[in-house]
């Protein structure tokens, strides 16, 4: 990627899912409202799911740094 | 019906806003050439190419549309990924990209330039800037009609608002711009939608219970028991399936002269693999964008089966039915607050990726094709690109009052598929015999795309004046494909065979029999373009037989 530099789209994907991933656990964590009802039962989603997106953010960004850390 | 979004989803929606622009000005400084604008200086990556590839497709009707279509048709309309995509995706990149990587041409009518003359390169020129702006409306009027449904946000102001931010971030960053947020887009949209179809299929018990209510709606309606759950199943005849169409007309008409007329030629995607860093990166473009195109119908296809299927949903239809609601009534009922918001960016980045594709598209096309050799040529560099800047405002405004003109159409797919049909069809005559057969001359080219366009509009005008039958708007279409394709290889080869064929030292390079084959000894199996193609067709193929 030498000739855009530092412009690694894995920072900013990193960085938004990251976000997105607090957001939803706060969200999802602090209210009830992230609940969905199903036939099993009702299932936290944004609780879920911000767990998934937190994780996926942080890979990315973890991928963005290792690879700009290479020389 | 109507949408109720919370606090928590207006932050998600205005922060993927803050993230776009933001991607802009973190370009801007490095947009120094025209090159840099417009081809991305070809310095991205294959995997970061390959997802823009796919993602640049994945505008408001793939995803959107598709829901509603298989609302509307069933399971077959994952031909539209299978049949219609895999196949060409694997041949652009395997036998096409070396030509157009290789002949460092800078969009797709220059490379018919190069490969046969001026005219034949502006009368392409000129057809795809009016396809591409006809286009580029698609995606607006999709986003700000659901909007405007569901959230009461009005028209006009709607697209208003979604035209300036995509002119914003790409007049900042050029083609990277629109590539990156592709890229962005393209996880956002699995990511937004992969619970819609994990918590639908748990919602009705499973593949089985999907099955077991996809055959009872089939039986209330008065169809067969396996009229929505199948792909190949019910095109034994034209009558046996909503779409309309039978198994000839599906694999010549979609899987060859449609398929491989868009994804071999249509500079809006070849766009995104000519911005690759190398040429195996761009050879691996179109087939590492294959794997996620070939998944995709679990994402949008499978909601909108679901939604039939399941009674909570359908019923929200309506009558007469409304089959665009399809993803939004499955999005209300299984996103609650917070994923709501993640499932509506989801879809605001589908429909602004959707019309940046066109745009950059345009903007490279006009600028390099059309001002630069027909207008103002001889000018220094820092001229064209405020040109790039200037036609990429005049594209967004004409977007918006493409809008307008698809407000006219009652089915987005058949508007759409119509154009390809008109636009696309004729000229994969001219690649294909440019590409295979040297002798042919840059006449040939000239009157058989000329023939091939006036044969596609003019079969498009008795269609829609009731001179000539089809069992559906999408069999007229398919037909109209294969018509502009004939018609394209006819007089091609006729008009060649009566013209001097250009010197092979002059095609060294974009005639197959006459171009070197790469050296791949040194690359490991996995990294040969062919061999990646044969998987990915492999895998296609099964997916073809477990959905039969």
């Amino acid at each position: 990627m030498a000739a855009i530099g530092s412009l690694d789209i894995r920072w900013p994907i990193g960085f938004i899912f990251t976000i997105y991933g607090v957001i939803l656990l706060a969200f999802g964590g602090l209210t009830n409202q992230g609940v969905v009802e199903l036939p099993g039962g009702a299932l936290n989603v944004d609780l879920i799911w911000g767990g998934g997106f937190l994780v996926f953010g942080l890979l990315m960004g973890w991928m963005a740094r290792r690879a700009s850390r290479r020389p | 019906m109507q949408m109720h979004l919370g606090f928590v989803d207006y932050s998600i929606i205005v922060i993927y806003f803050a993230f776009v622009l933001g991607i802009g000005f973190w370009l801007r400084s490095h947009m120094k050439t025209s090159e840099d604008f417009f081809l991305s200086g070809r310095s991205i990556p294959g995997w970061v190419t390959g997802l823009a590839f796919m993602s640049a497709n994945l505008g408001a009707l793939e995803v959107l549309g598709y829901a509603a279509n298989a609302a509307k048709y069933g399971a077959v309309v994952t031909h539209f990924y299978w049949l219609g995509a895999i196949p060409a995706m694997c041949f652009v990149g395997v036998f096409m990209m070396p030509f157009y990587y290789g002949s460092k041409a800078r969009s797709v009518p220059e490379f018919l330039r190069l490969r046969y003359d001026e005219k034949t390169r502006t009368l392409n020129a000129f057809g795809f800037a009016i396809l591409t702006l006809l286009v580029s409306g698609i995606d607006l009027y999709a986003m700000a009609l659901l909007f405007q449904q569901l959230l009461h946000w009005p028209f006009f102001a709607s697209v208003v608002a979604a035209a300036t931010v995509v002119a914003a971030y790409i007049l900042l960053g050029g083609l990277t711009s629109s590539i990156y947020n592709e890229v962005l887009q393209f996880f956002l949209i699995v990511f937004g939608f992969l619970p819609m179809t994990v918590l639908g299929l748990k919602a009705v018990g499973g593949f089985l219970g999907l099955n077991r209510n996809l055959e009872s709606v089939a039986a209330a309606a008065g169809h067969p028991a396996g009229f929505y759950n199948h792909v190949w199943a019910n095109l034994g005849h034209a009558s046996n399936n909503a779409l309309g169409v039978n198994w000839i007309e599906m694999t010549l008409g979609l899987g060859f002269v449609l398929s491989f007329g868009y994804w071999c030629t249509d500079f809006l995607v070849v766009q995104r693999a000519l911005a690759a860093k190398d040429a195996a990166a761009a050879e691996r473009t179109p087939l590492i964008a294959a794997v996620p195109k070939m998944l995709f119908p679990a994402l949008v296809i499978l909601p909108g089966l679901v939604a039939i299927g399941f009674s909570e949903v359908s019923g929200g239809f309506g009558t007469p039915p409304n089959y665009n609601l399809a993803l939004p009534l499955m999005l209300q009922r299984f996103y609650p607050s917070g994923l709501l918001g993640i499932g509506m960016t989801a879809l605001l980045a589908s429909f602004m990726s959707g019309m940046a594709g066109n745009v950059t598209a345009f903007n490279t096309v006009w600028t390099y094709d059309i001002y630069q050799t027909h207008i103002n040529p001889g000018k220094p560099d820092q001229h064209y690109l405020l040109m790039g800047r200037v036609a990429t405002i005049v594209a967004v405004v004409a977007g918006v009052l493409t809008a307008f003109i698809v407000l006219y159409f009652n089915n987005l797919m058949d508007y759409l598929q119509a154009l390809f049909s008109i636009f696309n069809a004729p000229l994969f005559a001219t690649f294909l015999l440019g590409m295979f057969w040297k002798r042919t001359t840059g006449h040939g080219a000239f009157w058989g795309l000329l023939c091939g366009l006036v044969g596609s509009s003019t079969h498009y005008v008795l269609y829609r004046t009731d001179v000539i039958h089809y069992y559906s708007p999408m069999g007229a279409n398919f037909f109209q494909a294969m018509w502009a394709f004939g018609i394209g290889v006819v007089v091609t080869v006729a008009v060649t065979l009566m013209t001097k064929p250009r010197p092979e030292s002059e095609l060294v390079g974009l005639v197959y029999s006459l171009t070197p084959r790469p050296e791949l000894a040194h690359l490991p199996w996995y990294e040969r373009p062919g061999m990646i193609a044969l998987g990915v067709l492999g895998l296609c193929l099964i997916l073809n037989i477990i959905f039969w």
